[in-house]
């Protein structure tokens, strides 16, 4: 248990410096600075200049997971669902350790592996043909939105990530993804489970810091096309809405527990496509 | 022969040009003034103030109108939410009943709808006709289809209507817009306010009659008409629940800002910019026909226009001639002529925008075509415009016009098409022409656009969702799509 | 990409750009294929000769590469242009327009002198006693018709045409074809309306084609040679495309739509891309080639229809009958009656127009 600081190891531990995931790698705040939720263990406090990286790296990263297969998304999901219970004590641990933390780790499992199932069913469930009235072929398919940003809850910091996180993807979109600020640990500890989950690099950023110096970055950032405000308190969703109209930003406001392919069309834009039919 | 090659031929051109075959307006009747439709019936405004509407091609007074004021637009929500209860707990099969009759009425009154909204808004007759108003009665015979039947449009879930819908709809398809609006919130048990656009009031006045005639109960629907200020009273009224606008960009952020933290549902159908990009092996007479519908449809008061024509490099010259002989047979004229193909500039305002952007595009370098046309001495009148040397940067190729005007650019690339088609805020449509099936899949996947019109352009239908990506807006409206904004899904 | 400017610049010709009416895929391969670009190009309509002195190998490649027609759009098109309004005066000219432009046709195996002699008098005076009722263009019959029509014509403008090259099948001999020709003008044909070889066509023997229309053009000598595409043979619009330029390059003076013995005949979508063809066709070489219309037309608003469609596809320079002709049997009288209306402002009774 070598990343854990409260480790009542006899050996003198090897502990972890947590960073940031930016672009598929593990960094340190460019703002060199850091803070301690839990009074102990440094956690890097991202700045705006972080989060415009990290915008940045998804940009480039979405068209090449939007284009991925259906099924090549939901296999890496799974394997995210895979590696995260191969790692279940740690993040057990993390999360405080008893019954209630082994249910959240299975929950952040369960959701992985169930939106591993829904990336090549999504389009059929919510996508149609539309019998349009002429001779035209006519279909509409849900396609990924863009650049997400998701506030993750303070309270199930795994778990609750991850089920905004896995829908997210599951479309096709690419994440910037505030961890939780109260318990910041098992969000960058879930970057070295995605970084090991062939999630190509950029595909999901993870920052940590203070949400209250980040959240209008994000809200008013024009290149984030959805902002999903789970974490979020009324104030603050009140304040996301507004910056969000620079740039007719989506505002995903579902109650945290929901889980559905109706959240991840949430993070869809629903394309319809004419072509006459003809010879 | 009688009559020479050349006298034909001049002749021709004589009768060719067409003698005026005008709609006949004597079967319908406008009133002097209009009150609002608030719980069931026209009532005069507590607002004295009123403001005329004008008919675009003449500078003719139509009608007056009451500029609704906070008073009247808390009577209209209170009516709404008066009227909710039952209409949301009214047998589903009831109400598409309400709508299907609805939507007949629109059918019987057909023509009278399209002489209005073609004196009020300045729209050819023949789009009113053959557009406007089929596809608003279809749409209310598509939603009243859904009106029973909305379990099984969302599996695993109970759909719940919201309450009060609050609706701003623009004046390039006033009563078609009505129709995108009110058809949904109503099959999915909501009741509404709806306010028209400013300078088109009229066709939504019909169709208040029209909910009279059909016994709609009282408050299920209320209009009130009024500019700006009324609207951002009906959007920000404390118990709509749901908000639905249709207009510019510009107006569709302040909403999204203006009701932040409100708790309300919002949708945007908002501004374009769309690419219509052909290919070197498009079927070129049907392209050139899919440019003109795309971008002089409606005078170019489309937010979904084929504003950007994207023409591969190799194709562009023959394009570019065929193209401009064919401006050339564009008819601008009264639009209750039956073979004018483009009618008036919807309102003084908006001519002054366009003259303002092409005057942009000259000054910045692009070079003007413009067939030879004469423009009617009274009235709003733009002459079908296109612009060829256009780099992407000019006002005119970033810049919602929404006029009858055409901005030029090549590529030479399908990769370059496609950087160039999304190089933009917007996101509402784009036009892919090409003969290869494989490519259009490529070039449609790839448009950031919500709807792609492949070898075709500006169709529409009520089964088919609409709306757009990006700065364009969010949600959809048409199809099953079109429920959502409108449900609960719990 | 089919840039044919290659060839405009080795004949110093100055041609650039990309022909219209060819796709993409009509690159020229190599320079073998260059004399089949040039012909069907630059070969003037006039010199036949020429033609037939040329490599044709590449031709089918070519004709494959016509650029596509959408047909969905097209007939919306056309369907638009038919909602096209004319009324009172003009609508007069128009249809008086539509009778100057009108072939009078009877092919029939039951064809007479006696039918074909009441017919010519119709065609020179479609409206007994009245004079400002305009001649139609021309008369059109099978061959062995053409001496009646000498003897009952003489002395008018109206013109003889003739249908010939096996009508209506084409499924003949080309020494025959060849034959018929040039027995029909020498016996007084002033016009030749030629069917193509639809079974050669369809099979992708457009050499055969093309060949056949050049000797029949070469066999009319002075005659108008008119060469019907028989479009309802033909399945695609694309087909009616190749087939109009192919005819077109071959020498056709116009291109007809149909034989009117065959369903569907003549409809506004064929002829719109026809003339849209035509258009294409005239952009690239110069030499304008006619159009004409045969086969369903049986009233005056579909005769209208059809004006307005050459008006607005090909321009006011089409709009005579040197390069419009409206081919019917029972087409004349309902713009008899619709003339009859606009000047009298009743609705017409067929018992007071004559039927020859």
């Amino acid at each position: 248990m070598a990343c854990c600081p409260t480790s009542s190891s006899t050996e003198l531990d090897v502990r972890k410096t947590y960073k940031l995931f930016v672009n598929g790698e593990f960094v340190r705040s460019e703002s060199g600075r850091a803070y301690r939720p839990d009074g102990k263990v440094n956690v890097p406090r991202g700045s705006r200049k972080d989060l415009r990286d990290a915008v940045r790296a998804s940009r480039t990263a979405f068209p090449g997971w939007a284009g991925r297969t259906a099924m090549n998304r939901g296999q890496i999901l799974y394997r995210a669902a895979e590696m995260l219970d191969g790692r279940a004590a740690q993040f057990v641990q993390l999360l405080g350790g008893g019954a209630r933390a082994r249910r959240e780790l299975d929950q952040a499992v369960e959701t992985l592996v169930w939106y591993a199932g829904w990336t090549d069913k999504l389009s059929q469930v919510t996508g149609t043909v539309n019998p349009v009235a002429g001779p035209y072929f006519n279909f509409t398919i849900p396609e990924p939105t863009g650049v997400v940003a998701i506030t993750a809850p303070e309270v199930a910091p795994l778990s609750g990530l991850v089920r905004r996180l896995a829908p997210a993807l599951c479309g096709g979109n690419v994440v910037v993804a505030l961890a939780a600020e109260s318990q910041p640990l098992a969000a960058l500890t879930l970057a070295e489970v995605l970084a090991t989950s062939d999630v190509p690099a950029g595909v999901v950023n993870i920052i940590s810091g203070q949400r209250k110096e980040l959240l209008p970055w994000l809200a008013s950032h024009m290149d984030i096309n959805a902002i999903d405000t789970a974490g979020c308190s009324a104030d603050e969703i009140k304040a996301i809405e507004e910056s969000a109209a620079g740039n007719v930003k989506r505002v995903i406001k579902v109650t945290s527990d929901e889980q559905s392919p109706y959240l991840v069309a949430a993070f869809m834009e629903m394309k319809t496509v004419w072509h006459p039919i003809g010879v | 022969m009688a009559i020479t090659k050349k006298q034909s031929a001049e002749l021709a051109r004589q009768v060719f040009e067409y003698a005026p075959a005008p709609e006949a307006i004597d079967h319908v009747k406008i009133q002097p003034h209009y009150g609002l439709f608030i719980g069931g019936r026209m009532v005069e405004g507590h607002s004295k103030k009123r403001f005329p509407t004008i008919n675009p091609a003449t500078e003719r007074k139509l009608a007056e109108v009451v500029e609704a004021d906070e008073v009247d637009v808390d009577r209209a929500v209170k009516a709404a939410g008066k009227a909710f209860d039952s209409w949301a707990r009214l047998a589903p099969s009831r109400r598409a009943r309400y709508l299907f009759r609805i939507s007949r009425l629109l059918q019987e009154r057909s023509r009278e709808l399209a002489v209005v909204e073609t004196m009020d808004g300045g729209k050819p007759i023949k789009e009113s006709r053959d557009v406007d108003i089929p596809l608003s009665a279809a749409h209310f015979f598509y939603y009243a289809g859904w009106a029973d039947k909305l379990e099984w449009a969302f599996p695993n879930r109970k759909p719940r209507p919201l309450g009060v819908a609050g609706q701003v709809i623009p004046w390039n398809f006033p009563l078609l817009m009505l129709a995108w609006k009110i058809a949904p919130a109503l099959a999915a048990g909501n009741t509404v306010v709806l306010k028209p656009a400013e300078t088109t009031p009229l066709s939504a006045m019909l169709f208040a009659e029209i909910c009279m005639q059909a016994e709609l109960p009282p408050g299920v629907v209320n209009i009130v008409t009024g500019a700006g200020k009324t609207g951002s009273l009906v959007v920000s009224h404390p118990d709509v629940k749901k908000v639905a606008f249709t207009g510019s960009t510009e107006v569709g952020k302040l909403i999204q800002r203006s009701i932040a933290g409100s708790g309300k549902r919002l949708t945007l159908e908002l501004g374009g910019k769309a690419a219509n990009i052909v290919f070197d092996d498009a079927p070129l007479d049907q392209a050139v026909e899919g440019i003109v519908n795309g971008i002089y449809f409606n005078q170019g008061h489309v937010c979904c226009a084929g504003s950007r024509l994207l023409v591969q490099e190799s194709i562009a010259e023959p394009l570019l001639e065929k193209l401009k002989r064919r401006l050339s047979t564009l008819r601008l004229g009264d639009p209750l002529d039956k073979n004018t193909d483009i009618g008036a500039i919807n309102s003084r305002a908006q001519l002054e925008k366009i003259r303002g952007l092409v005057e942009s595009g000259i000054e910045e370098g692009a070079e003007l075509y413009q067939p030879e046309c004469v423009l009617p001495e009274r009235g709003f009148w733009f002459p079908p415009t296109l612009f060829t040397n256009v780099s992407q940067s000019y006002r005119i190729a970033r810049e919602e016009i929404f006029g009858p005007v055409l901005s030029v650019l090549t590529f030479r690339t399908p990769n370059e098409a496609v950087e160039k088609a999304n190089n933009t805020p917007y996101g509402l449509s784009a036009g892919v022409w090409t003969d290869k099936g494989s490519r259009i899949l490529w070039m449609a996947e790839r448009m950031r656009a919500g709807v792609v019109w492949a070898n075709t352009f500006n169709r529409f239908d009520p089964t088919s969702p609409f709306g757009g990506y990006k700065e364009s807006g969010y949600g959809r409206e048409g199809g099953v799509h079109g429920l959502l904004p409108y449900l609960e899904l719990n | 990409m089919g840039k044919l400017d290659v060839a405009g610049e080795t004949t110093g010709l100055g041609l650039t750009g990309t022909a219209a009416w060819l796709g993409p895929h009509a690159a020229t391969r190599n320079d073998a294929a260059m004399p089949a670009n040039r012909l069907v190009r630059f070969i003037p309509s006039h010199n036949p000769s020429m033609a037939t002195a040329l490599s044709l190998t590449h031709l089918g490649s070519l004709m494959r590469g016509v650029r596509s027609v959408d047909e969905v759009g097209a007939e919306e098109r056309a369907a638009s242009l038919a909602k096209r309004s004319i009324k009172k005066s003009s609508k007069l000219w128009a249809l008086d327009l539509a009778v100057r432009c009108m072939d009078l046709t009877t092919l029939e195996g039951a064809d007479t002198p006696g039918k074909v002699a009441a017919m010519c008098a119709k065609a020179i005076r479609p409206k007994p006693g009245d004079a400002t009722i305009p001649s139609v263009a021309a008369v059109c019959v099978y061959p062995l018709r053409i001496a009646d029509c000498v003897e009952h014509l003489r002395g008018s403008t109206v013109r003889i045409a003739s249908v010939a090259t096996a009508f209506p099948s084409g499924q003949s001999f080309t020494s025959v074809k060849i034959a018929e020709t040039e027995e029909a003008v020498r016996v007084g044909a002033h016009e030749i309306d030629m069917v193509i070889d639809r079974g050669a066509f369809l099979s992708g023997d457009y050499q055969r084609v093309y060949d056949e229309i050049v000797a029949v053009k070469e066999a009319c000598g002075p005659a108008h040679l008119k060469v019907i595409l028989e479009t309802g043979e033909l399945g695609t619009y694309d087909a009616v495309r190749r087939a109009s330029i192919l005819a077109m390059a071959a020498g056709a003076d116009f291109i007809k739509t149909s034989t009117g013995k065959v369903q569907p005949a003549a409809t506004l979508p064929v002829a719109l891309v026809m003339m849209e063809s035509i258009r294409d066709f005239v952009r690239e070489t110069g030499s304008p080639v006619g159009f004409k219309a045969a086969g369903g037309i049986r009233t005056a608003k579909q005769a209208i229809a059809y004006l307005v469609l050459t008006y607005e596809t090909l321009g006011p320079d089409w709009m005579t009958p040197d390069r419009l002709r409206l081919g019917a049997s029972t087409l004349l009288n309902d713009v008899l009656m619709q003339i009859g209306k606009e000047r009298t402002g009743a609705y017409q009774s067929a018992d007071y127009f004559t039927i020859d």
